[in-house]
């Protein structure tokens, strides 16, 4: 069946991406700060709204936990605004309260994220804060046997999270023994022992001055912002030394794994070795998912498994080039009688794109997507400084938000067929199903009838 | 702090903390009465002319088009990207008794195609040209929105208005829709306790109301729903005079004008402005209890939902003292709940408060707490009654009040980073018989609130005999 367009302009409109790409471009201007002290910020001056957000990271996050210390990271960063210098949590709350700051500390394995927002009128103050919350933590006993006790509530509530059960065996089977396989949060025992003087330490030797990246979106400019730059980040270690984390492969072999749990739907989660964000292939491969799985309604995932079977509300893929490992991981979530036939069709898209690549038309579709969506990731000043902390950590480089629409147009349906076929293993995936999934054997890992203690155990290994 | 992940999945403040993203199955807005007629203000709104509400930089404008349709700008020229929106005043709550989940059904069948756009494509359209699309679905409302480059925003208009009217659907996409919504339910509630446990709090606390009905609807009624009743919702509910237009970003009303007029404008009206009229909320008398036990269940949490007024009710009196008492009460980290219950007695890993005020009809107010190691579920149940009446009795300071109004206030000065947070809070406080002033009068009547309006607000709103208590437990099966 064909139908006839509304009008020319839809048809018309998929050729002008170029446009976008040079207002892109136009609307973020960055400029490297750096600090007499010898602090370097990225800094976007935006006097539109009359408030600043600054965005930080350092990297070394949850793995640098020492074995048996499982949880430390997590645990100091939700400290760190509990309480700092002359204010103890109550005050210092109180403080960040009156002045409408948002102060957040974040860790996730690879890295320790902080956010940071204010009003333009309280800058002086606000950074204050911060600098004290960097420089002068009080790890009070209150708050940490309060934020311990908060800290084995959420271990014992993701629990009850199949997605969390889910990715959690996942890891287990991909990276077996790897750090990435220790739990961010800790285990109830692990997160029991920590002590405030390992809180204080952590503190101290993650938090330096040689890992951090710094963007500053907002109603300030360079010159103030330099002063700032010093008063708040520079009484940090100017370095520390980390422990190496080893760099790991996805285990190459196809394994299913079924952790039975009662519940109507089962959660699916697949997946294999990915690429590195710094392997060349990088851009393709993510070109490439985009067709599969990345691509929302757009994507061949989604349409045969939602809209032509209706089998799943959602399902995705993406590539995670985390720091020491590349992965390739999909998810879905589908009735329990139905999960064999999802997987199925899953596995015949990866097989397809491996053996066909994408047609020139998705290509096009693909690309005219990536590059006319970019500047909706810099739309507020939040999401400007987001983005831009990414790209520093990373390592992309300054010039980066204007070179990245032309990486994708470069990409060929030939490049695409080339990664497709480089890094898609249809036949070696390894899958994880929480649930009570129907017409599907384990290969190995916990006996279907088992229940989810047995995959409790093996997380502490 | 450790995120407070405690909150009911859903509830948005809508001015209160920082906008969240609001979930198509909307646990937002649950509510009864008739209180709208109180906006006894112009509706500047259903001006032909644009009107600037303000005279700052970002002031929103409003016009009508001839159809009816309500047009609202909010200009934001930071960068060259618009979120396009349309609301519909029509929501879960009105649909027809049996058909629940039809509103958020159509919802979805909203992205199957018109007489000129196959089924899917108009996303597969929007992606193709930069731009990202989604809906979603409350009690009160329906919305549908692109976020695209500027020079886009034609297209999506076209195809925008194309749905309004022009929808076709036929068994064959509907069917397998139908099954995804079964899909998006069981993820969102079945494989979930908690969220099991609010629907049937929802349930005991408008148990003749419609926002006692799940948005995503019963199971089994979804099951039951055809293509005719998707139809047939749409035909009365999908019309300009029931529609609100509100674009966000690097336009003025100067330049969006002439193209509504183009894209929406000739859009014949199909029906009269349906007039929503729901049933009124049943007096039982006595607090509703609900307790749900169930096997994957780790962690206790207790849970108490009022129904209070919403934002216009009392003259929009009652609200921002509402908002102002769940912030003092126990909308942060220096809260009353949070100070005495999880620092001091230390009986509570976290324990709050929150108030949501956008709804057609009544609004609610919540309480949550987890209890510690060796504490119950009754111990929490005491200790927020105690809390409670302590906090009446003792009424709160000037200052702590001018604390939490700066906080508030703050918090919709942050939401003017994000075009899509503004468009949000204008559709949301449209779609509940709010005008544009409510949004910008906000931070002054927040002012005008004084320490006996807080005290009198949680004396007269939170009233047992209208609440209903939650008890989440770990248990057999499910």
């Amino acid at each position: 069946m064909t139908y006839p367009m509304k009008s020319m302009m839809i048809a018309v409109m998929a050729l002008v991406s170029v446009l976008l790409v040079a207002r892109a471009e136009a609307a973020v201007t960055i400029q490297e700060v750096t600090s007499p002290g010898g602090i370097t910020a990225w800094l976007v001056e935006e006097h539109a709204l009359p408030l600043i957000v600054l965005d930080a990271s350092w990297s070394g996050g949850t793995l640098q936990d020492p074995e048996g210390k499982e949880g430390l990271a997590y645990m100091m960063s939700a400290l760190l605004d509990e309480g700092a210098g002359d204010l103890d949590s109550q005050s210092f709350q109180s403080r960040l309260e009156e002045l409408a700051v948002e102060l957040r500390f974040r860790a996730s394995p690879d890295n320790l994220a902080l956010s940071f927002k204010t009003l333009t009128q309280n800058q002086e103050t606000a950074f204050g804060l911060l600098r004290l919350a960097l420089s002068e933590p009080r790890f009070d006993e209150e708050a940490v046997e309060r934020i311990r006790r908060q800290l084995l509530v959420a271990i014992t509530r993701d629990m009850e999270s199949p997605d969390r059960m889910a990715a959690e065996a996942w890891y287990h089977s991909a990276l077996p023994g790897h750090a990435y396989t220790r739990p961010s949060k800790g285990t109830l025992e692990s997160v029991a022992a920590l002590t405030r003087t390992d809180l204080a330490a952590h503190q101290r030797n993650l938090m330096v001055r040689q890992n951090l990246s710094i963007t500053v979106v907002g109603d300030i400019d360079a010159e103030s912002l330099k002063t700032l730059l010093d008063q708040t980040f520079g009484s940090l270690a100017a370095d520390s030394q980390l422990p190496e984390i080893a760099t790991a492969s996805v285990v190459p072999t196809a394994k299913l794994e079924i952790i039975q749990r009662e519940m109507p739907q089962s959660i699916v989660l697949f997946g294999h070795e990915g690429i590195a964000r710094d392997d060349e292939d990088f851009i393709p491969a993510y070109v490439m998912n985009y067709v599969l799985g990345g691509g929302g309604f757009s994507s061949r995932l989604m349409t045969e498994v939602r809209e032509k079977r209706g089998l799943a509300y959602s399902v995705a893929s993406y590539f995670y080039p985390l720091t020491h490992a590349s992965l390739f991981i999909g998810q879905v979530a589908t009735e329990n009688t139905r999960v064999a036939e999802s997987i199925e069709v899953i596995r015949a898209e990866l097989v397809r794109l491996a053996q066909e690549g994408v047609t020139d038309e998705e290509l096009q579709d693909t690309k005219t997507y990536l590059t006319g969506s970019y500047p909706l990731r810099f739309d507020t000043n939040e999401k400007i400084a987001s983005q831009l902390v990414a790209i520093q950590e990373e390592g992309l480089g300054i010039d980066y938000i204007t070179k990245r629409n032309s990486l994708i147009e470069a990409v060929t349906a030939d490049d695409v067929r080339r990664v497709a076929a480089r890094l898609l293993r249809p036949d070696n995936l390894i899958i994880t199903i929480v649930g009570q999934p129907e017409g599907l054997d384990a290969t190995e890992g916990p006996d279907a009838t088992e229940s989810l203690d047995a995959v409790e155990a093996t997380s502490e290994d | 702090m450790i995120d407070r992940e405690d909150r009911k999945p859903g509830v948005v403040s809508l001015f209160g903390k920082p906008f969240r993203t609001l979930l198509a199955i909307g646990l937002l807005s649950l509510t009864i009465g008739a209180c709208s007629e109180e906006a006894s203000k112009t509706d500047t709104t259903l001006s032909s002319d644009p009107v600037i509400h303000g005279d700052e930089p970002g002031s929103p404008e409003t016009f009508a088009l001839s159809n009816g349709m309500q047009v609202v700008v909010i200009p934001d020229r930071r960068s060259p990207v618009v979120t396009h929106m349309v609301w519909y005043r029509v929501g879960a709550a009105d649909e027809p008794v049996g058909m629940s989940g039809v509103a958020h059904f159509l919802e979805h069948l909203m992205f199957k195609g018109t007489k000129t756009i196959p089924p899917g494509e108009m996303s597969r359209i929007v992606a193709r040209n930069g731009g990202q699309d989604n809906a979603f679905t409350s009690q009160d409302y329906t919305a549908y929105y692109q976020r695209v480059a500027i020079d886009r925003l034609p297209l999506v208009m076209e195809m925008e208005a194309d749905r309004m009217s022009n929808l076709v659907l036929t068994d064959a996409e509907v069917l397998p829709e139908r099954d995804v919504v079964l899909e998006e339910r069981r993820m969102r509630v079945e494989n979930n306790p908690r969220s099991i446990l609010s629907e049937k709090m929802n349930q005991a606390l408008f148990p003749v109301h419609p926002y006692g009905t799940p948005v995503i609807g019963w199971a089994e009624e979804i099951a039951a729903l055809s293509t005719e009743n998707a139809i047939a919702y749409y035909n009365q509910f999908y019309t300009p005079n029931n529609a609100i237009l509100i674009v966000a970003g690097d336009i003025s009303a100067a330049e969006l004008r002439p193209l509504a007029e183009k894209h929406y404008g000739g859009i014949a009206q199909r029906m009269e402005t349906p007039i929503r009229v729901r049933e009124a909320a049943q007096e039982t008398g006595e607090p509703a209890r609900i307790t749900y036990a169930d096997a994957r269940v780790q962690q206790p949490i207790l849970e108490r939902v009022y129904r209070v007024p919403n934002y216009l009710t009392n003259n929009r009196k009652d609200g921002p003292a509402l908002e102002v008492m769940a912030t003092l009460l126990g909308g942060s980290a220096i809260s009353r709940l949070y100070r005495n219950m999880v620092v001091d007695q230390q009986v509570a890993t976290s324990a709050g408060a929150y108030y949501s005020g956008a709804a057609m009809d009544e609004g609610t107010f919540g309480l949550y707490a987890v209890p510690t190691q060796g504490k119950t579920l009754t111990d929490m149940e005491t200790a927020l009654d105690v809390e409670l009446a302590a906090f009446i009795e003792e009424g709160v300071t000037q200052e702590a009040v001018d604390h939490a109004v700066n906080l508030l206030i703050a918090a919709a000065i942050y939401a003017r980073d994000d075009q899509e947070d503004m468009t949000r809070i204008y559709g949301v406080t449209l779609t509940t018989g709010g005008i544009v002033e409510d949004v910008l009068e906000w931070p002054d009547r927040l002012r005008a609130v004084t320490p006996a309006d807080v005290v009198a607000a949680a004396k007269e709103h939170l009233i047992l005999e209208r609440s209903v208590t939650g008890l989440l437990l770990p248990g057999q099966g499910f």
